[in-house]
């Protein structure tokens, strides 16, 4: 009898995984014939702060961190699917992907996490990052940045690294170093900030744009920042900027070439085999430099890639 | 005294049998997944959200607790008809139903006791060895006491919806009385709204009638101190003593009326 009920067990567990291998078989077999529709990532259905706030009731935190975590997710999507496409030749024109609306849900999502959570620190401060890069690598919304930092700064009006974050998006992105040596400023006068955004105030209003003073600004971000994440961008920056150097320096010598030439040079072998360079250049972070008619950059593939738009020198004039 | 205790603690044996303390192992399984799988998503914040996230699945389990097991305390009894027998018994209708009452804040105060342990267990892992530097970007530490805080008001929000499932399921059928407890539960963390919705009507008898319920309401909102904590902002005690004695008061309020109405039921 005991036996019986015990081979009964048997031969029901047997079944039962033996319907979980069919079902997730029949699964396969319906996606291979029938395609699932891709979800629209992208869609928002509440975008009220206050609104969603009323509709989390007592777990507006949790909503906060959820919505936190889509935005990372989403941010992270785009820039992943952006620089593929990077990579590849340009489609025609008729079947490009319109890129205007790309990261078009960043704001909306980091606006409802801060509304959710209003003390949501890295929500400003990454979110801000986020927002200012210039695209692929982001919607290149230095404003929205902006917008988002003042918001951090209404509910917390002494939080220094936020008016940090504020003077650095003017700096890097807008280069519009007038404002940013004021934010500088008015940081480096809060408690606890520390001693080094006086003199950055000082060297933006004098020196904004110059490589030397952007170099420093990123050394200190590095030194200060209490998250890898930050720490290790402004390190990414940090060889960006090494890597602007040594261009020059290659550009120059690959414009002495073409002068003596006549004609540019158009691979790295040229100029191998003219003694110009002892080996193909690589960047900092060991990739090869590409050459594109006689011009040197980074190669889409190098973590450096895209570098940064050199800002103007904060005392340049136009041409008169 | 001794019947109140005694009814007390078969009803937390009953919730015991009831197989209610397994929402324990879910809650564990939550935390330790969570604490997993947020650590590779969430840039440095996963000790901030594991605590959002301890804190109100602590929350979610205690008030469904509390609403259906509220719920079923007395009106239970009168569909087994067990409730006779129950009154045969020289004890009081008060005692009955305040035994119940303090049988499921017990069930309630061993829950959550459990799952604040389990998040600290689960905190104490996720900040093992992390580098001082990385925790100063942390609000608040990661085994911060003040989560206790957090906890003890709480409980005392528990003991209001306990006290309200337990008032409707005097005179009501446990749907009804779920459905009710859980929109008062709801609208107790919009008092202050309806306080403000006074302000913004033209019609002074409409006026009057959101303040008096705004005041009349629980006030639940009080309680829920959860992400103060977890940003590391102080929590008085004295701030928690006046909620705690809230709690008491609105408790007892909604007990006496629950004994007024229970005690004046005819179960023929």
């Amino acid at each position: 009898m005991r036996a019986r009920s015990a081979s009964a067990i048997v031969a029901a567990a047997v079944f039962a995984v033996m319907m979980v291998g069919a079902s997730i078989e029949l699964q396969a077999v319906r996606d291979r014939f029938y395609p699932p529709r891709e979800l629209d990532e992208d869609t928002l259905y509440i975008q009220s702060g206050p609104m969603m706030r009323r509709l989390t009731v007592a777990y507006n935190a949790l909503a906060a961190d959820l919505y936190w975590i889509r935005a990372i997710q989403y941010y992270g999507d785009g820039k992943r699917r952006l620089a593929s496409q990077a990579r590849v030749p340009d489609p025609p024109p008729m079947i490009a992907a319109p890129t205007s609306d790309a990261y078009s849900m960043l704001y909306p999502m980091l606006d409802l996490t801060t509304s959710l959570d209003p003390r949501f620190n890295i929500a400003y401060r990454f979110g801000a990052v986020f927002l200012a890069e210039p695209y692929p690598s982001g919607p290149g919304r230095p404003d929205l940045a902006v917008k988002l930092l003042e918001k951090g700064l209404r509910e917390r009006p002494d939080k220094w690294e936020y008016m940090e974050d504020i003077g650095f998006v003017h700096y890097w992105y807008d280069h519009d170093y007038r404002a940013a040596a004021e934010w500088f400023r008015k940081a480096g006068e809060m408690p606890g900030a520390p001693w080094w955004l006086r003199s950055l105030a000082a060297t933006t209003l004098a020196q904004g744009g110059d490589r030397q003073s952007s170099r420093t600004m990123w050394e200190a971000i590095r030194q200060s920042s209490e998250n890898d994440w930050l720490r290790l961008d402004a390190e990414r920056r940090l060889l960006q900027l090494q890597a602007l150097d040594q261009i020059d320096q290659l550009q120059a010598e690959i414009d002495k070439y073409a002068r003596r030439a006549g004609a540019p040079a158009t691979n790295w072998s040229t100029l191998v085999r003219a003694r110009v360079f002892p080996g193909m250049p690589v960047d900092p972070t060991g990739t090869p430099y590409a050459l594109d008619g006689g011009r040197v950059t980074v190669d889409p593939s190098s973590r450096l890639w895209p570098l940064p738009q050199e800002p103007r020198r904060a005392d340049s004039r136009p041409p008169s | 005294m001794k019947a109140t205790a005694w009814i007390a603690i078969n009803v937390f044996r009953e919730s015991v049998r009831d197989k209610v303390l397994y929402n324990l192992v879910f809650f564990a399984i939550l935390l330790i997944g969570a604490s997993y799988l947020i650590g590779q998503l969430t840039a440095g914040q996963d000790v901030k959200i594991i605590k959002d996230l301890g804190l109100a699945a602590t929350s979610i389990f205690g008030v469904f607790i509390a609403v259906f097991i509220g719920i079923g305390l007395v009106s239970k009894e009168v569909e087994r008809r067990s409730v006779y027998s129950l009154l045969a018994k020289p004890i009081h209708r008060y005692q009955l139903l305040i035994g119940k009452y303090c049988g499921l804040v017990l069930t309630l105060i061993v829950n959550v006791s459990i799952m604040a342990a389990a998040l600290y267990v689960v905190l104490a892992y996720m900040s093992w060895g992390v580098p001082p530097a990385a925790a100063r970007i942390w609000d608040a530490p990661a085994l911060d006491p003040a989560l206790l805080k957090a906890t003890a008001l709480l409980l005392a929000e528990l003991t209001i919806v306990t006290a309200i499932a337990l008032l409707f399921s005097t005179f009501s059928t446990p749907m009804l009385s779920a459905a009710m407890t859980f929109g008062l539960y709801i609208v107790g963390h919009f008092t202050n709204d309806l306080r403000n919705f006074a302000d913004l009507v033209d019609s002074p008898a409409a006026a009057r009638l959101a303040r008096g319920l705004s005041w009349a309401l629980p006030n639940l909102a009080q309680f829920d101190v959860r992400a103060d904590v977890v940003h590391g902002l102080p929590v008085s005690f004295g701030y928690m003593g006046l909620a705690s004695l809230y709690a008491a008061v609105y408790v007892a309020m909604l007990l006496a009326i629950s004994v007024l109405i229970f005690s004046r039921r005819d179960f023929k």
